[in-house]
């Protein structure tokens, strides 16, 4: 494929954004009906929000992730009032990325129907501010993308996952950053992951990673095949592992990041989101599709292809997500939610070469602005969950 | 299920080392099977009904040998396999989870599991 450019929005840390948000952020459940509210009809404003009242360092690390988020412009942070989670806090850490950033606590505020008023009020200041960002040239090279599936069926691990590898192979070839996850599904392919590993540091973080799913798959007692998967045709879980690491393409992985932290430079990177063993065990790994969707942007991913077999219909806040599926009758029966149906390679009506080139012209559309399939329905579905996570071993946002 | 099954279908090989691929329909036996992918112009006879998604052999395997399919080992013949038969948890277990072998072969359930 040629090579593509388009016109971003230079962020202050020079990452370079495919849209310009406004993300409003609630620190208790209490905070979402205001806050969705505040959101409502303002096409460029997305809402995420944590649940739980007493807060948790790993969601807070989260949450300030995606407030820095290179498509992110500015963040309005609305609170109850008497949560452990600060809004004011949330703010403060934004304005320091050169975000302009405002919070409010809605107990402060009269209520629901004022607090919503006010929340309108502030938004449109923000959004005010970040009009005049700077557009700059942008390029593969300056493009993150993060991958997951769901929703998989036996033509996700042959036809969605490697058609998405090979778009990663060439995507890392002209100098962009492609993030792969899900190690609680590669068990059985530790030495596989080895020797892909870049270095001898590669290697030991990539070792590391794989230990601790295997561990954490041991203490829940399950390793991730239904009888579904046995029912479809998979007959072992190094037969599964395989299908879901085919998304990662062939190239070498540069190191092992974890959640909210963006690749330190480009090429394949391994994102490790299985929860840290701490005094309340491991408590759970990905728990839904959109957690680990979270993950993949909080690390910077300026957009999310998201592979399913049976078909599946969330979109994502903040990072575009892109519907790839493997099957074409699910392609069909749902192509109002699909935005590229690999199953071409399985027809042999197209070579992997071929299907992965059709999917980088959806990629560089995407980034120039068009809306994906997700976008265009008003998909927005997010989700931040306590968690226990050692902080990110690199300095957060140091990408230069 | 006899009914929609196919007398000839194709199964995509997605590794040129693989000793097996996977069909895209359901195949009745003796059904002439198309390789596509990797394998492109090849075709083989199956030796029994094999369901879409599930794995045909393309050569035969013997007893103890890897079953190769990414160009991986995904476990290893548990007898020996002739070319042609469906591939799956009566004649090929992991390497690494040892519970997959007792699974029903159809459901892929669990016998163990008590609902009581």
């Amino acid at each position: 494929m040629r090579e593509a450019t388009w016109q971003g929005w230079l962020r202050p840390d020079g990452r370079k954004g495919i849209r310009n948000l406004v993300l409003v952020i609630y620190t208790v459940q209490c905070a979402e009906f205001v806050a969705h509210a505040v959101a409502a009809n303002e096409p460029d404003a997305h809402v995420i929000g944590f649940p739980g009242c007493f807060d948790n360092e790993y969601a807070i690390r989260l949450m300030l992730a995606l407030g820095r988020h290179p498509n992110v412009g500015a963040v309005l942070a609305i609170g109850l009032g008497c949560e452990y989670t600060q809004p004011a806090r949330i703010a403060d850490a934004i304005r320091q990325s050169g975000r302009p950033a405002e919070s409010f606590f809605i107990q402060e505020n009269g209520g629901t129907k004022s607090s919503i008023a006010h929340g309108k009020q502030v938004l449109a200041q923000l959004r005010e501010r970040i009009t005049g960002v700077e557009r700059v040239p942008m390029s593969w090279a300056d493009l993150t993308v993060g991958a997951e599936c769901g929703g998989s069926d036996w033509t996700s691990g042959l036809a969605g996952n490697p058609v998405v590898g090979r778009f990663y192979d060439w995507l890392v070839d002209r100098g962009g950053s492609a993030i792969f996850e899900e190690t609680v599904e590669m068990i059985g392919l530790r030495d596989v992951l080895r020797g892909r590993a870049k270095n001898d540091e590669a290697r030991r973080q990539v070792e590391a990673a794989y230990d601790k799913a295997e561990s954490y798959s041991r203490t829940v007692r399950q390793y991730s095949i239904s009888p579904g998967n046995f029912a479809g045709g998979l007959t072992t879980i190094e037969e599964k592992s395989l299908g879901a690491v085919a998304k990662g393409g062939t190239r070498p992985i540069e190191g092992v990041i974890r959640v909210a932290e963006p690749p330190p430079h480009p090429g394949l990177w391994l994102l490790d989101s299985v929860p840290d063993p701490t005094f309340m065990q491991f408590g759970y790994s990905n728990p839904n599709d959109t957690e680990g969707i979270m993950d993949l942007i909080s690390s910077g991913a300026q957009i999310i292809l998201f592979v399913t077999g049976r078909g599946s219909v969330i979109g994502s806040p903040i990072a575009p997500l892109i519907k790839v599926t493997g099957n074409a009758r699910t392609y069909a029966r749902m192509s109002a939610d699909m935005d590229f149906n690999a199953g071409c390679v399985l027809d042999g009506s197209a070579t992997m070469d071929e299907a992965a080139e059709q999917l980088a012209e959806i990629v560089a559309a995407t980034a120039a602005g068009e809306p994906t399939k997700p976008e265009h329905l008003g998909h927005r579905e997010y989700f931040v969950m306590y968690k226990h996570q050692d902080t990110p071993s690199l300095e957060a946002g140091c990408r230069a | 299920m006899q009914g929609l099954m196919s007398a000839s279908a194709s199964a995509f090989q997605i590794h040129a080392d693989d000793n097996v691929a996977t069909l895209l329909a359901d195949v009745a036996d003796a059904a002439e099977v198309r390789i596509t992918g990797e394998g492109r112009g090849a075709s083989i006879t199956a030796a029994n009904p094999i369901r879409s998604g599930h794995k045909i052999a393309l050569h035969a395997i013997p007893e103890g040998d890897p079953v190769l399919k990414y160009g991986f080992p995904i476990g290893h013949a548990t007898r020996a396999i002739s070319a042609g038969e469906w591939v799956h948890l009566h004649n090929c277990a992991s390497n690494f989870d040892a519970k997959s072998s007792s699974l029903d072969l159809v459901s892929g359930a669990r016998p163990e599991t008590r609902y009581a």
